[in-house]
C-alpha cells in the first residue's frame, strides 16, 4: 500500500513536470516575442527588453524551465508583469471560488443523481426508469455553457430570480450562495445524468450478486438489503468517476465562470491567455494540473480504502 | 471481442442492412438515426436549403424574432439565423469527421506500437498519453489557440491531440491481450513480420470497439468546437458556427433570446442524436454490455 502511494505520487509529479515543460516549449515555439505581443505595437525596445528580463524570456529555454521549478520549490510562482503582484497571490486568490463552485455542483449532483439511479435500478424497465434514462442522457449531452446560457436567460434576465454576474459580496454569506446557485446548476446538471446512470448500472450488478441473494434468503427487510448492503457497494464507482472527471469539471467551470462573469481559476486562465500574460498562464495552468493529478490519485486511494479487494491487490 | 467485421465484401452489405434494421427497431436509436441524417443532409445541402446568404448583412432587419421570412429571426447585423445555423452545421460536421478520423488513425498506430513494441517505448507513450489527459481539454485548447491564433485547423489539431490518448489506450490494451494469444505466437515463430501481425491479426480485432468509441465521441467533439467558437477561439467571423451564434446571443442576451435559441437547438439535437445512435450501435455490437446496463 505504501509502495503504491509512493508510486502514484511520483507519477503525479512526473506528469506535472512534463506538462509544465510542454507549456514552456509551446510558448517558446510561438512566432514573435511574447513581451512584444504583451506590450502592444507602441512599446519601445527598452521596455521590451525589461519585460523580457522580468519574465525570464531572455534566457535559453532549459534555463527558463529549471529556474521555474527552482523557484516553485521555494513557493515562488513568479511575478505578474502587468499588475506587479506575485502570481501565487493571484492564483490562490481565485482558487477558492472555483473550488466552492465545483464542490457545490458535485454535491448537488450526488444528492439528486444517486437516489435517481437507485430508484431506476429498483424499478428496472418501468416507465419511470425509461423516462429517467432518456432525461439522464439529455442532461449528459447538454454542454455546460449552453446550460449556463439558458439559466442566465431564463432565471436571471427574464425571471430575475438570481443575480446574473459575479460571485457576491465578500462576507455576505447568503449573497454568495445566491450567486452560486446558477453556475453550480450549469456544471452539475450533466453530472446528475451521469451519476444516475452509473449508479443504476452498478446497483443492478450488485443486486444480482450472491451476497445480496443470501441476505434476502435470510429474510432481511428489503430496505436493509437495498440501502445497507447494495447501495454501499453501488456508489463505489462514483468516487472514481468524480476523481477522473476533475478535468471535465474544470473545463465546465471555465465556461460557466465566463458566462456568469464570476471570478475563478477558469476565468483567470481565459483572461490571462487573451492578454498573453504568460506568468499568470503558467501559474494557473500549473495549479489546475496539480488539482487534476491530486483528485485522480485521491480517488484511487479512497477506492482502495473503501474496497478491500482493491486494497489487497495493491 | 469476436471479429464481427466480415472478411469478404458481400457480407458487409448484409451486416450493414441488418444493423440499420436493428437500430431502427430501437426507438431511441431510430430517433438518433433520424436526427443525425437530418443534420448531415442539411449540412451537405446548406447552400440549396438556406433562404439567405449566411454572412449577408441587412441592418434594416436586425434583431427580429421568428417570422415566415426569417424562421429563427435575425442577429444584430440582420443576418438570417436559420441560414447561419445550416451553414454552422457544415463546420460542426467537418470538425467532427476530420478530427476524429485523424485521432483514430494516429491513436491506432501509437497504441499498437505501445502494445507490441519494447517496454520502454510503451512507458514513454503511456506517459505522453497520461500527460495529455492531465490537461483539461479546454485549457489545452485555450493555450494552443492563444499561441497560434484562432482558426478551424487549430481547433482540429487540438481535438486530435487530446483525443489520441483515448483511442491509443484502448488499442494498446487490446493489442496486449491479442499479443499473448497462441495464434500470434505461432505467427511469430513462423517468421511473420511485425507489420503483418499488426495489420492482419491485431488491427481487425481492435477496430470494433474503436468505432463504437468514435461514434460516442462525435457529440463531445461537436460540443467542444461550439464551446471554443463561443469563446471566440474557434472559427473566425463572419464564418457561421453554432458556437459563434451562441456568442452573439450571449452579448445580446438582454435584447433578444433568439440567437441563443437558434444556436443551441441544433447543437443539443445533434449531440443528442449522435449519443442515441452511438448507444444503440454499442448495444447492437456488444450484447455483453447490453446485458449489464
Amino acid at each position: 500500500m505504501f509502495l503504491y502511494l509512493v508510486k502514484r505520487v511520483l507519477l503525479g509529479l512526473l506528469i506535472v513536470v512534463f506538462a509544465v515543460t510542454l507549456l514552456f516549449c509551446m510558448i517558446h515555439m510561438v512566432p514573435g516575442d511574447p513581451a512584444r505581443i504583451l506590450l502592444g505595437p507602441r512599446a519601445t525596445p527598452e521596455m521590451i527588453t525589461t519585460i523580457s528580463a522580468q519574465m525570464g524570456l531572455d534566457k535559453p529555454l532549459p534555463v527558463q524551465i529549471l529556474k521555474f521549478f527552482g523557484n516553485l520549490l521555494r513557493g515562488d510562482m513568479g511575478m505578474d508583469v502587468i499588475t506587479n503582484r506575485p502570481v501565487a497571490t493571484i492564483v490562490f486568490g481565485q482558487l477558492p471560488y472555483t473550488l466552492w463552485l465545483i464542490f457545490t455542483a458535485i454535491i448537488g449532483a450526488m444528492l439528486i443523481g444517486i437516489p435517481l439511479g437507485c430508484y431506476s435500478a429498483l424499478h428496472r424497465n418501468s416507465l419511470a426508469d425509461r423516462i429517467t434514462g432518456v432525461i439522464s442522457v439529455a442532461c449528459i449531452t447538454a454542454p455546460a455553457f449552453v446550460v449556463a446560457l439558458y439559466s442566465l436567460l431564463i432565471f436571471a434576465v427574464t425571471l430575475k430570480w438570481f443575480p446574473a454576474v459575479g460571485a457576491g459580496d465578500k462576507g455576505q454569506f447568503w449573497d454568495q450562495v445566491n450567486h452560486l446557485v446558477m453556475p453550480a446548476f450549469a456544471i452539475g446538471l450533466s453530472w446528475v445524468g451521469y451519476l444516475s446512470r452509473l449508479v443504476r448500472a452498478s446497483m443492478l450488478e450488485v443486486l444480482g450478486d450472491n451476497h445480496i441473494r443470501t441476505a434476502r434468503a435470510y429474510g432481511l427487510r428489503e430496505n436493509t438489503v437495498v440501502y445497507q448492503y447494495a447501495l454501499k457497494l453501488a456508489v463505489l464507482p462514483t468516487v472514481t468517476v468524480i476523481g477522473v472527471g476533475m478535468g471535465f469539471l474544470l473545463s465546465a467551470a471555465l465556461f460557466t465562470e465566463i458566462v456568469f462573469a464570476r471570478p475563478g481559476i477558469g476565468k483567470l486562465i481565459f483572461d490571462s491567455i487573451t492578454t498573453r500574460n504568460y506568468p499568470v498562464v503558467m501559474g494557473s495552468v500549473l495549479i489546475s494540473t496539480i488539482m487534476f493529478v491530486i483528485s485522480t490519485t485521491l480517488s484511487d486511494l479512497v477506492n482502495a480504502w473503501l474496497d478491500p479487494r482493491i486494497r489487497a491487490s495493491l | 471481442m469476436p471479429g464481427w467485421i466480415p472478411a469478404s465484401g458481400p457480407r458487409c452489405d448484409v451486416i450493414m442492412k441488418d444493423m440499420i434494421k436493428r437500430i431502427a427497431a430501437d426507438p431511441l436509436g431510430l430517433l438518433g438515426l433520424v436526427l443525425v441524417t437530418l443534420m448531415v443532409v442539411s449540412a451537405l445541402f446548406a447552400a440549396l436549403i438556406a433562404p439567405y446568404d449566411p454572412i449577408a448583412l441587412n441592418i434594416m432587419d436586425r434583431l427580429q424574432g421568428p417570422s415566415w421570412s426569417h424562421l429563427l429571426g435575425t442577429d444584430q447585423l440582420g443576418r438570417d439565423l436559420f441560414s447561419r445555423v445550416l451553414f454552422g452545421g457544415q463546420v460542426a460536421l467537418k470538425v467532427a469527421l476530420v478530427s476524429i478520423g485523424l485521432a483514430l488513425s494516429i491513436g491506432v498506430v501509437l497504441g499498437m506500437i505501445a502494445g507490441f513494441g519494447p517496454a520502454w517505448l510503451d512507458n514513454v507513450i503511456m506517459l505522453f498519453f497520461d500527460t495529455i489527459r492531465s490537461f483539461p481539454t479546454v485549457m489545452f485548447a485555450l493555450a494552443t489557440v492563444a499561441l497560434v491564433g484562432p482558426s478551424l485547423s487549430t481547433v482540429i489539431v487540438v481535438i486530435v491531440v487530446t483525443s489520441i490518448p483515448t483511442y491509443g489506450r484502448v488499442v494498446r490494451t487490446q493489442t496486449l491481450i491479442i499479443k499473448s494469444n497462441e495464434f500470434v505466437k505461432a505467427e511469430i515463430v513462423m517468421g511473420a513480420s511485425t507489420i503483418r501481425i499488426l495489420a492482419v491479426h491485431i488491427l481487425p480485432n481492435v477496430v470494433g470497439p474503436l468505432l463504437i468509441l468514435a461514434s460516442m465521441d462525435i457529440p463531445t467533439v461537436i460540443a467542444l468546437e461550439a464551446g471554443l467558437s463561443f469563446l471566440g477561439m474557434g472559427v473566425k467571423p463572419p464564418t457561421p458556427s453554432w458556437g459563434s451564434i451562441l456568442n452573439d446571443g450571449y452579448t445580446l442576451i438582454r435584447n433578444t433570446p433568439w440567437p441563443i435559441i437558434a444556436g443551441s437547438i441544433p447543437l443539443v439535437l445533434v449531440t443528442l442524436g449522435f449519443t442515441f445512435l452511438g448507444e444503440s450501435l454499442r448495444d447492437q455490437l456488444d450484447p455483453k454490455l447490453r446485458k449489464s446496463l
